[in-house]
């Protein structure tokens, strides 16, 4: 996983160890416990008082355990099910065991292969730029400013935004016609760009609406890493001679990369099921990706065979695709991470 | 992050590099920023905000005077006939009302599952408690696309389908507002504080309710903000899980939006009426949001 998910984990390891945690055991005889070792006033409460240190930090962490285990987890191994059989949404009853078809019909349709082929760009369109932004934001976030909070709470905006919202207002602002962009391109004397059928145009403008709604946030996250860089670093990058663009580079940056990795890798999860942005650009044609497909992505794709075709197994099937090349991902940044670490 | 929520990018924070956690830029040596800066900034600050002035701009035109060019930069006089008409055609009525009831119990149930847990998992001794934290953090890997099908499936077969309680019960509890309690709760909450509790014989209930929840007020705010901004956004499983008849405010908009009689204003209207009470939450409580966020990447 992420390094910061095993700093995490060394995190939570050292945790029941600390000095912080409570004795739900005998130990030192502490309150209650005290009182029932010597003649009880009435042993049947000390019985329940010690029933419940032990029970009630299970009982504090199950409805996590319940609810998520009941709504995702056991989902989550059906899915497997159902992505092994034939379950069509017209004919819910009837589940006929289908092997891998499914998942043949799957590799060997040219649309899988397309809608991987646009999730991927439009990723990478999406998450590039906007890390990017996200990290010149916070370093100029990090200046004193006049009104430092009025700024980001500004540059926060989008994120109070929903996709729908945020969606259909860039839909007419991409319009090929009449909308605000080709109209600003025409200013500027640039020939007008058809945002909805072309391949890379339309890519471009789903991955905007990915970037204008999570630049702020990534900003956010970077300038509080930003904040706990020890000033001392900066000062001795000063008296060697670094102007501000070589303490960024040699200052923020590297202290900064746990930070950047992190975001690379939750953006790219977000960048695989991507899914509203594109159906609501679409309109009418939203499920389908586009006249031509040019930007279905895997998400639209499941919704699209799952409850548009109805077949159920293939959405499933789908999903489970999905999730593995999660997985894949994973481990390539595990590896990355892991030689990052060596060469420091 | 729990896993039906949360179809876009990264809802959680960032469990922050392990470094000093002395803060250093922000103590007083910070640079001055510049006239170049200042630009720079109000460049993202009106690409942040011309969106969603010019919704509202266009909601107060005609459909026909959006299809002109150039488009309009002021306001018209048409406003409160398309919101009225997008009230009415995407049932805007019953979608707020929905929206609230769904993102208000999401929220509560979040907060305190999530104050529980993290509170056990913080100041209390029991056996495989880390491993059972590892895995909590572990789950937010999964995305929600793996459970929409059995769900759906399972949610027709109990008849609760286009039922509020269908979006509901799935995101009522998040692994990453568990981890975000217990990360505040280890540090804010003083562990003599439960000992002098325990001495007076109280319950772990009574500890909970007079001392942990006391103490984690402020955490369990930023949490709510979080997750009622998450839950009102939700988008995958409600459309899947809702019709028209019965939507969600984000459901009730991939209706006006993929409607085939399009009115640019009227959707654009319906777009105003389905952000405005987040904007004005955010107006009254970006500052704690943003805090939150920034706390969430600070404590790792």
């Amino acid at each position: 996983m992420t390094s910061s998910e095993q700093a995490l984990a060394r995190d939570a390891s050292s945790a029941d160890a600390g000095p912080g945690s409570l004795t739900g055991e005998p130990g030192p005889a502490r309150g209650a416990q005290g009182r029932g070792t010597t003649p009880a006033p009435s042993s049947w409460r000390s019985r329940l008082y010690r029933w419940d240190m032990k029970a009630s930090p299970y009982a504090f962490i199950s409805p996590f355990f319940i609810i998520f285990g009941a709504f995702s987890l056991v989902p989550l191994l059906y899915t497997a099910w159902y992505s092994l059989h034939n379950v069509q949404l017209s004919s819910l009853d009837t589940q006929t065991w289908a092997g891998l078809d499914n998942y043949k019909n799957l590799f060997t349709s040219d649309f899988f292969w397309n809608a991987l082929k646009n999730t991927f760009s439009i990723g990478v369109i999406s998450t590039v730029p906007q890390l990017i932004a996200a990290l010149w934001l916070a370093h100029m976030l990090n200046y004193r400013l006049r009104g430092s909070v009025v700024w980001r709470v500004v540059v926060l905006t989008p994120y109070a935004t929903s996709v729908a919202a945020a969606t259909l207002v860039f839909v007419l602002l991409f319009s090929p016609d009449t909308g605000m962009v080709n109209w600003l391109l025409d200013l500027v004397g640039m020939d007008p760009v058809n945002w909805r059928e072309s391949d890379w145009g339309s890519q471009f403008a789903v991955s905007s609406i990915v970037i204008w709604r999570w630049t702020g946030y990534n900003a956010l996250i970077y300038l509080a890493a930003m904040q706990a860089i020890p000033a001392d670093l900066y000062e001795s990058a000063a008296l060697d001679g670094a102007n501000r663009w070589k303490q960024f580079r040699h200052v923020t940056i590297p202290m900064l990369r746990p930070t950047i990795l992190f975001t690379v890798v939750v953006s790219t999860i977000g960048a695989t099921q991507l899914f509203g942005e594109p159906l609501l650009f679409g309109g009418v044609s939203g499920t389908k990706g586009g006249s031509e497909h040019q930007y279905q992505t895997l998400g639209l794709y499941m919704y699209d065979q799952g409850w548009i075709v109805g077949n159920l197994g293939k959405a499933s099937a789908i999903a489970w695709s999905m999730f593995l090349i999660l997985l894949v991902i994973a481990a390539i940044n595990l590896l990355i991470t892991r030689r990052l670490r060596k060469t420091q | 992050m729990t896993t039906i929520t949360d179809v876009t990018p990264v809802p959680a924070p960032a469990p922050a590099p392990p470094g000093p956690k002395r803060r250093g830029m922000g103590a007083g040596k910070q640079l001055h920023a510049g006239p170049v800066t200042y630009a720079v900034l109000v460049l993202f600050a009106v690409i942040s905000l011309a969106p969603l002035v010019w919704t509202a701009i266009a909601a107060s035109r005609t459909n026909t005077r959006l299809a002109q060019t150039p488009p309009p930069f002021w306001f018209g006089g048409n406003l409160f006939k398309n919101l009225q008409t997008a009230w009415e055609q995407a049932s805007m009525g019953t979608a707020m009302l929905n929206s609230v009831i769904v993102a208000s119990t999401i929220t509560i149930g979040t907060v305190v599952f999530s104050t529980l847990a993290g509170f056990a998992f913080a100041k209390l001794k029991f056996r495989f408690s880390s491993t059972l934290l590892l895995m909590t953090i572990g789950t937010m890997m999964i995305p929600p696309q793996l459970a929409v099908v059995p769900l759906y499936l399972w949610m027709s077969d109990l008849g609760w389908s286009n039922q509020l309680q269908t979006v509901i019960l799935p995101t009522l509890v998040s692994a990453f507002g568990t981890f975000f309690m217990r990360q505040y709760l280890v540090q804010a909450l003083p562990t003599e504080l439960i000992e002098a509790a325990r001495v007076d014989g109280a319950s772990s209930l009574r500890v909970v309710w007079h001392v942990v929840f006391p103490a984690a007020r402020p955490a369990m705010a930023v949490l709510g903000l979080l997750t009622f901004v998450m839950a009102w956004n939700d988008f995958l499983w409600p459309i899947i899980a809702l019709n028209q008849e019965n939507p969600t405010v984000q459901v009730a908009l991939n209706s006006l939006g993929t409607g085939y009689i399009p009115d640019d204003s009227v959707i654009m209207a319906g777009a105003l009426l389905g952000t405005l009470p987040l904007l004005i939450a955010f107006l009254l409580f970006g500052k704690q949001i943003v805090g939150g966020i920034m706390q969430g990447a600070v404590k790792g």
